[in-house]
């Protein structure tokens, strides 16, 4: 680890530098569910994905963690997404490509993935 | 569960439960031993030996209390089926050490899977919580240290997407050079 730690300061340094073009994402979070039943349905990969999906477009103010079962386990791979001054949206039945529609459509363009939700969760 | 590294990640996720600010992940692999050890030690609330007797058991726990559920009866049923054992110890107070054996050799035994996303995503997805993660194979060690990683950030998040891949290209890397949670 200690010698690529030269590669993560300048990772910070240019982070640092970095003048923010987009203010909007701030206070969003991305929280899925990684318990038994989550991970053996798939919560990493859907996870890895949003992170992916996220570095790709460069957003760096979205925070993405992960919490234990939630009850709904039949409905894993799940994640919520929460924006502040939204309801919080609970996606269900996960894919890493259905995730990173999410990214897409409710973190960037701001419009809730209706099919992926289940009503009165 | 498909992989060890999914049961390693659920197995975590015990040790955040518990409140664990340090968690200390060891994988020891050699294959001329046919050996293959994978620990868990948290600094978290513990056990009392009264639940450290029902552990296994996944219908004595109870939902609101619990601290492990089906977790550790999957790790031990992944470890006995290729001839190995989980072994637990635990204080109130003290933390919980998990420690599973698995004959690396073993046809039953399940793949290690992507070592370096699963411990990626826990890095990322607990960004309070601490993580050293040592991997040991006949050839060499790799350590990874989110301690001194925060440090280095000096206040940037560690999830930040360029820390992100920066975390997984360094385990994935570390690991080859020491040939490190490889099936073939």
């Amino acid at each position: 680890m200690i010698k690529s730690l030269e590669e993560l300061k300048r990772i910070r340094d240019e982070v640092k530098k970095a003048t923010k073009v987009r203010e909007g994402m701030k206070g969003t979070r991305i929280v899925v569910g990684m318990g038994t039943c989550g991970i053996s349905a798939g919560a990493r990969e859907v996870m890895s994905a949003v992170l992916d999906e996220l570095r790709k477009r460069d957003i760096d103010d979205v925070v993405v963690t992960q919490t234990g079962c939630i009850g709904f386990c039949k409905y894993e791979p799940l994640m919520d997404v929460i924006k502040p001054g939204e309801e919080k949206v609970t996606y269900v039945n996960l894919t890493p490509e259905k995730a990173r529609r999410v990214v897409v459509e409710h973190i960037v363009n701001g419009r809730v993935v209706k099919e992926y939700i289940v009503p009165n969760l | 569960m498909r992989e060890l590294s999914m049961h390693l990640m659920d197995i975590i996720e015990n040790s955040i439960k518990a409140d664990a600010d340090l968690v200390i992940i060891t994988i020891e692999e050699n294959k001329a031993e046919n050996n293959l050890t994978i620990t868990v030690k948290d600094d978290g609330k513990g056990m009392d030996k009264e639940f450290l007797q029902r552990v296994f058991d996944p219908f004595v726990t109870s939902r609101t209390t619990r601290r492990v559920g089906l977790g550790l009866p999957l790790l031990k049923a992944a470890a006995e089926r290729c001839g190995g054992k989980v072994e637990i110890t635990s204080a109130p107070n003290l933390g919980t050490q998990v420690k599973a054996c698995f004959q690396h050799q073993h046809i039953d035994r399940a793949p290690m899977g992507n070592l370096a996303e699963t411990l990626t995503a826990v890095i990322v997805g607990n960004p309070k919580v601490d993580f050293v993660y040592t991997h040991i194979t006949p050839k060499g060690r790799y350590v990874l240290d989110t301690r001194i990683i925060k440090e280095t950030l000096d206040g940037i998040n560690i999830s930040h997407p360029k820390v992100v891949e920066w975390i997984k290209k360094n385990i994935a890397e570390g690991l080859k050079k020491i040939n490190g949670g490889v099936d073939e």
